[in-house]
């Protein structure tokens, strides 16, 4: 295993080179100061290796097959870094006046715009940092519209069971409540149940509902211009959750469907990396109705310039804004690398991502459903669920199946949601695999399948060539140690 | 296509196999009255052609690779080492999720692991854990775990109103739907001011260190007033001054936040930055977010692995106190590349380097005719001056001269008109800064 940075600290070794002082020191406030902190001392050399060698203890796209489903694990292209570390971009402080960041504001207007298209929104805001503050604005926007409107009694949102978890908890933060919708064994919202919770009395408390399109099962509602009529007839509003916009692009719009606001993840969709969690970007688009509570800034032209002059555009909070969400105007690094990614696709190109996308997903179900239990054997949209268990091989779970695709350098798919699933397996396969790819897959599946039932011990064991074996995630927990020897307390 | 691979020969195995004839038959739920809309956008470019427009795009604006930047508030300009960006490109690191499935991703896990750690060390704090998304929302998340450690039974939070304004929306964003009360910030209350404020329905008290203007308040006392409150005390924090003054863990701080920007994070506009978040000990099951232990696999192996899971959304659903997921992973890994080059005396020397350049600006600033050098209180790399003028013509006339003038402090503070919020960087060469001294000086 790859030693701490702590472990091959040497006192006095000094890892950087720094200018000398050029002007006239000034007395340090001694009585203020602290001693000094617990940092590592490594040269540079040490530094390169320690990092270049944890890195390779990680599975990543640029690595390999990674059907992460809910994830959309697609190729992130490398024009996009380059693009993001320009120096009018990284070197633009985010206080400067509008006037002298127009090339920046440029570039958000038109990526507000596109991605208003892309889903049929009357507006767009780039500030949300991720899916789920993106979430956030989008319930506090829902919550301030009512509010506005004086009718103050809407406190409860609906969210099916198949919800990601960031649904429901995104209720509660809002200060709301959440009514949970069943599935019905289509996986569609069980309109029944809908029609219930809208009805009478109770419709009234209704603010709106949070549904992902298409459902974390990979699949379209069929119901979908229903949900959306029994909710607004009720007086609620409908969030989209886009986190599987993948599989849309030019094949629907979400505000045509009905839907009056919308997170996007540009990390998903627009190709922006994952970066091992973040940083990401959730904007959100809304409908009309909903233009004035967009968190802000948002960017907007402020002058139109005359004839051929470029307009000036400058950041702007929306009349009823519900707010800032994160200081300054949102990821812009991650603004720049998805304007990238649309620009070299433009319409037409978006159009195929989603085309593709949806095609790699169902080749992938039909090649594995006589294998596997696909519990809703349907069309589906970018990405299928399947059960990771068999009937002849009691023992083998989903998580067994996930840890024996390691041994075949892939990474396993989402497991254990969505939780409606027995033993799920969530498979996003994304556009930029090819068919080499996928067949390679199914047929790793395939022989996984076999083994699980002639030598379940190998599964149970596995994984077997990566860098560690399975955890002892009871003891991570129980003993917990957080951070390094040398720097914990009383040490 | 772009990044697609398919030929049509692939195209239409694919289809056979699936048992259908077009790639549109694939959509049939969705309903037939909305299908195929047509996208109004532009049409493909190629990758030369997008770099040209965007090189053009950046080029345009005025950026601290063409000027002299003497900007910070809440962003600040600070060296970053070559090496953080070539690991930052590392594609093992950055086309990575989040580490679900530790066997894979045991780059990640360690790599937060060693940055929580030096979190730790420089709050002087027992856990960190693996990013919020900035400072601002570090802060609000602070907000929802004292409400949570206080049992929900206290609805009053105090807050400085020297915390950086952008902070405070925020907090207050997040918190529109909740039964909190925020007090202490909308006139210019002190630290003392803020103490007496403290009640038995106080959940937590904030102040900043350095503040908003760059000053070290005196802390000595404060910590002991809020605890005898039974409130919790939440320090925000530049972890650049931490290098040199006294550890937020040691002037009895109970969660620590803060902009990791400073540590190896370009300017980039104002994002993606770097939450960071820290607390004591009792605290630790009370975090949101994702955090890294150390554990051991199956053949007695160190290794680590996201712990205390069912704290999250994902688990825990309508339950949680955060829906935080993604956070900002790549950016907590420049900040622990960065601190491991910098070590323990080189962060100390940029963080003195930073003190002495902004002092003697100070110092130049402060004999110049017309304005004043707030001196008050000590100060790390920020100082607030007094001008003769509004900062608005100030900084239009350094724009011509090739510099970035200070923040107008006047937007978010009315007492403060023509007062601007001057920073002072290693990245400040003494020629930049007797050139602004001067261009000053011509403004009477």
């Amino acid at each position: 295993m790859e030693p701490l940075i702590y472990e091959i600290s040497v006192p006095g070794r000094v890892g950087v080179n720094l200018p000398a002082c050029d002007v006239p020191q000034s007395e340090l406030p001694t009585e203020l100061l602290r001693e000094s902190v617990e940092l590592p001392e490594v040269s540079e050399l040490q530094v390169v290796r320690h990092f270049v060698n944890l890195s390779q203890l990680n599975h990543a796209i640029d690595k390999g097959f990674y059907p992460l489903g809910s994830c959309t694990m697609k190729y992130n292209p490398k024009i996009n870094e380059d693009m993001a570390r320009l120096p009018g971009f990284a070197q633009l402080h985010p206080l400067t006046d509008d006037e002298g960041a127009q090339g920046a504001l440029a570039l958000m207007f038109d990526l507000q715009e596109w991605l208003g298209e892309v889903s049929g929104f009357a507006g767009v805001s780039l500030v949300p940092a991720a899916g789920a503050q993106g979430e956030l604005a989008g319930i506090l926007m829902i919550r301030k519209y009512h509010l506005d409107r004086g009718d103050t009694g809407r406190t409860k949102i609906l969210v099916p069971n198949s919800a990601h978890g960031t649904n429901p908890a995104t209720v509660t933060m809002a200060g709301m409540d959440v009514i949970e919708l069943p599935s019905d064994d289509e996986g569609n919202v069980d309109l029944d149940a809908l029609r219930a919770a809208c009805a009478g009395e109770q419709g009234k408390h209704v603010a709106g509902m949070m549904i992902t399109v298409p459902s974390t099962l990979g699949l379209f509602d069929r119901g979908i211009l229903k949900i959306v009529e029994l909710v607004h007839e009720c007086g609620g509003l409908m969030y989209m959750d886009g986190a599987n916009m993948n599989a849309l692009m030019g094949m629907v719009k979400p505000g045509e469907l009905g839907f009056d606001v919308m997170h996007y993840n540009l990390h998903k969709t627009f190709s922006t990396p994952h970066g091992g969690g973040g940083p990401g970007c959730g904007a959100v688009g809304v409908a009309e109705r909903l233009l004035p509570f967009l968190p802000g800034p948002i960017v907007d032209i402020v002058d139109d310039g005359v004839e051929d002059e470029a307009p000036l555009y400058g950041l702007v909070m929306p009349e009823k804004s519900i707010g800032q969400l994160k200081a300054f105007a949102g990821n812009f690094g991650m603004h720049v690398r998805a304007y990238a990614y649309i620009r070299v696709y433009g319409g037409e190109g978006l159009k195929e991502v989603s085309r593709h996308a949806v095609l790699n997903a169902n080749y992938i179900r039909a090649m594995l459903h006589d294998t596997y239990k696909v519990p809703y054997d349907r069309y589906c949209g970018h990405e299928f669920v399947l059960e990771g268990h068999f009937e002849d091989a009691p023992d083998i779970h989903a998580l067994d199946i996930s840890k024996r695709l390691m041994d075949y350098g892939i990474h396993p798919p989402t497991n254990y949601f969505p939780l409606i699933v027995p033993e799920a397996l969530l498979i996003e396969p994304t556009e930029t695999e090819d068919k080499a790819t996928l067949d390679h897959f199914i047929d790793v599946m395939k022989k996984i399948a076999k083994e699980a039932k002639e030598d379940p011990e190998l599964l149970k064991s596995a994984p077997h060539i990566t860098p560690v074996s399975r955890l002892d995630e009871v003891r991570a927990a129980k003993q917990l140690v957080l951070c390094c020897a040398p720097v914990m307390k009383g040490e | 296509m772009s990044y697609i691979p398919h030929t049509e020969a692939e195209r239409q195995q694919m289809l056979a196999a699936i048992g259908v004839t077009t790639i549109e038959d694939l959509f049939e739920a969705v309903p037939a009255s909305h299908r195929f809309p047509k996208l109004n956008m532009p049409a493909p470019m190629s990758e030369m052609e997008v770099t040209a427009e965007m090189q053009a795009l950046a080029e345009s604006n005025e950026h601290a690779g063409d000027f002299a930047i003497f900007r910070g508030a809440g962003a600040y300009h600070h060296f970053v080492p070559s090496v953080v960006n070539h690991i930052l490109l590392r594609g093992e690191f950055y086309t990575a999720y989040t580490p679900y499935q530790p066997e894979m991703s045991q780059g990640t896990l360690q790599s937060i692991f060693e940055y929580q750690s030096m979190m730790c060390a420089l709050t002087g704090m027992d856990a960190a854990n693996a990013s919020h998304y900035d400072g601002a929302t570090s802060l609000a998340e602070a907000v929802t775990m004292s409400m949570d450690v206080t049992r929900h039974k206290r609805k009053k939070v105090i807050l400085s109103h020297a915390i950086n304004p952008q902070y405070r929306a925020v907090v207050r964003t997040y918190n529109q739907g909740r039964d909190i009360k925020f007090v202490g910030d909308k006139g210019q209350a002190d630290i003392e001011d803020l103490a007496d404020m403290l009640d038995d329905n106080t959940a937590m008290l904030a102040i900043s260190y350095p503040n908003f203007f760059g000053q070290i308040d005196d802390l000595k006392t404060l910590a002991e007033r809020v605890h005898q409150a039974g409130a919790l005390l939440v320090m925000v924090v530049n972890p650049m001054a931490l290098a040199m003054f006294k550890s937020p863990g040691e002037l009895g701080a109970d969660i620590v936040v803060g902009e990791g920007q400073s540590l190896g994070v370009p300017l980039s506009y104002g994002g993606p930055y770097l939450g960071f978040f820290a607390t004591r000990e009792e605290y630790v099951r009370k975090i949101a977010g994702r955090i890294v232990g150390e554990s051991v696999d199956q053949d007695a192996r160190r290794a680590y692995v996201m712990t205390l899971r069912p704290r999250e959304q994902d688990i825990r659903r309508e339950k949680a106190s955060s829906n935080i997921c993604t956070n900002q992973g790549l950016m907590a890994l420049a900040a622990c590349v960065y601190l491991s080059l910098m070590g323990k005396t080189g962060l100390r020397r940029v963080a003195e380097l930073n003190y002495h350049k902004a002092h003697y600006a100070a110092d130049q600033i402060n004999q110049l005719p017309g304005y004043t050098v707030n001196r008050d209180k000590p100060f790390f790399n920020e100082f607030v001056v007094k001008c003769p003028t509004s900062v608005k013509t100030i900084n239009q006339r350094l724009i011509d001269a090739g510099m970035i003038g200070g923040y107008d402090l006047g937007k978010d503070y009315a007492h403060l008109k023509n007062h601007a919020l001057l920073c002072v960087t290693e990245m400040n060469t003494k020629d930049e800064i007797d050139g602004l001294v001067e261009e000053l000086g011509k403004v009477k």
